[in-house]
């Protein structure tokens, strides 16, 4: 099982995601931005941070990284990527996922735990949790207010595609509650939450060590 | 030939605008009367080298679409191409 941490500029979750992924049993490796190719990863993980500063946009200018055209091939050929915070951004940015990431409802910058709904079950990342079952783990962004056309949100609500669900308390005024959602071939998906930072009892919370479950990631896809 | 475009980009009227709202409301605490809604979007200037204006503008409206506006929450105006000396 080998897994590619994706490091843009500014990246600054990288270390986490790459160690919440090797303590799962994988073979983890960092891929720099600038590289054509994913070194043969079986699951790609794009982390959280500050790609180019979040200039223009959060993942505006990511997206166009070259990593990002091996990134594209590896999502159309049904693998699995996974898109935290600035990841989730690039994803959406790159249309790998529908809607948009905006500045928080409230402005300010949220940075604290809060509490998710797994909504499905169906896709690699969250095939080892139940349908219904709560996590805490922390948000940490500026700009995480999910947004998308009516059209959009109804669709994904039909396919099954949200994925997540901020419950009891939403932290940035994401349109229904929308934490994280899945693309419709169900192996791309993106999530504003951190469960690497939420990857062992030591942290505070192990609900998001699951997310990691990689080999489960694999055999799904 | 060089010229210089200026671009408008600005949310869209249906996403809420957490810092037009700020805005006007700070407007309103320094006593500013009157105003009755606020948005906040971006202005980016290209300076760019075209054969002619109409060149120009038609790269510049790429350059929109492709990366200075997001098509699902943002608009934008190219509001005007002049020719630099």
């Amino acid at each position: 099982m080998k897994v590619a941490v994706v490091r843009f500029p500014g990246s600054n979750c990288d270390a986490d995601a790459l160690a919440a992924a090797a303590a799962s049993g994988a073979d983890a490796a960092y891929v720099w931005h600038r590289s054509t190719d994913l070194g043969g990863a079986d699951v790609v993980i794009l982390p959280g941070g500050f790609s180019y500063g979040d200039y223009l946009r959060p993942g505006a200018i990511a997206r166009f990284s070259p990593v990002m055209r091996a990134v594209a091939a590896h999502a159309a050929a049904g693998r699995p990527v996974l898109g935290i915070c600035n990841g989730f951004q690039i994803l959406c940015e790159a249309q790998l996922l529908p809607g948009a990431l905006v500045r928080n409802g409230g402005l300010s910058f949220v940075c604290r735990p809060v509490c998710l709904r797994v909504e499905t079950d169906t896709t690699p990342f969250t095939a080892r949790y139940r349908i219904g079952q709560e996590l805490r783990m922390p948000v940490a962004h500026g700009d995480g207010r999910y947004v998308a056309d009516e059209a959009t949100l109804d669709r994904l609500e039909r396919e099954d595609r949200v994925v997540f669900r901020y419950v009891g308390g939403n932290p940035n005024g994401a349109m229904r509650d929308i934490a994280g959602i899945t693309n419709e071939g169900r192996n791309v998906v993106g999530l504003m939450p951190h469960p690497e930072r939420a990857a062992e009892a030591l942290l505070g919370s192990g609900d998001g060590a699951a997310v990691f479950a990689l080999a489960a990631a694999a055999a799904v896809a | 030939m060089r010229f210089r475009a200026r671009v408008r980009v600005m949310p869209r009227p249906s996403i809420l605008d957490p810092q037009g709202q700020a805005v006007a409301h700070a407007l309103g605490e320094l006593g500013f009367a009157g105003v009755a809604g606020v948005r906040v979007g971006r202005a980016v200037e290209l300076e760019l080298e075209a054969a002619s204006a109409d060149a120009a503008r038609a790269g510049a409206l790429q350059m929109c679409e492709r990366l200075l506006a997001n098509p699902v929450t943002e608009d934008f105006a190219l509001d005007d191409v002049q020719r630099e000396p």
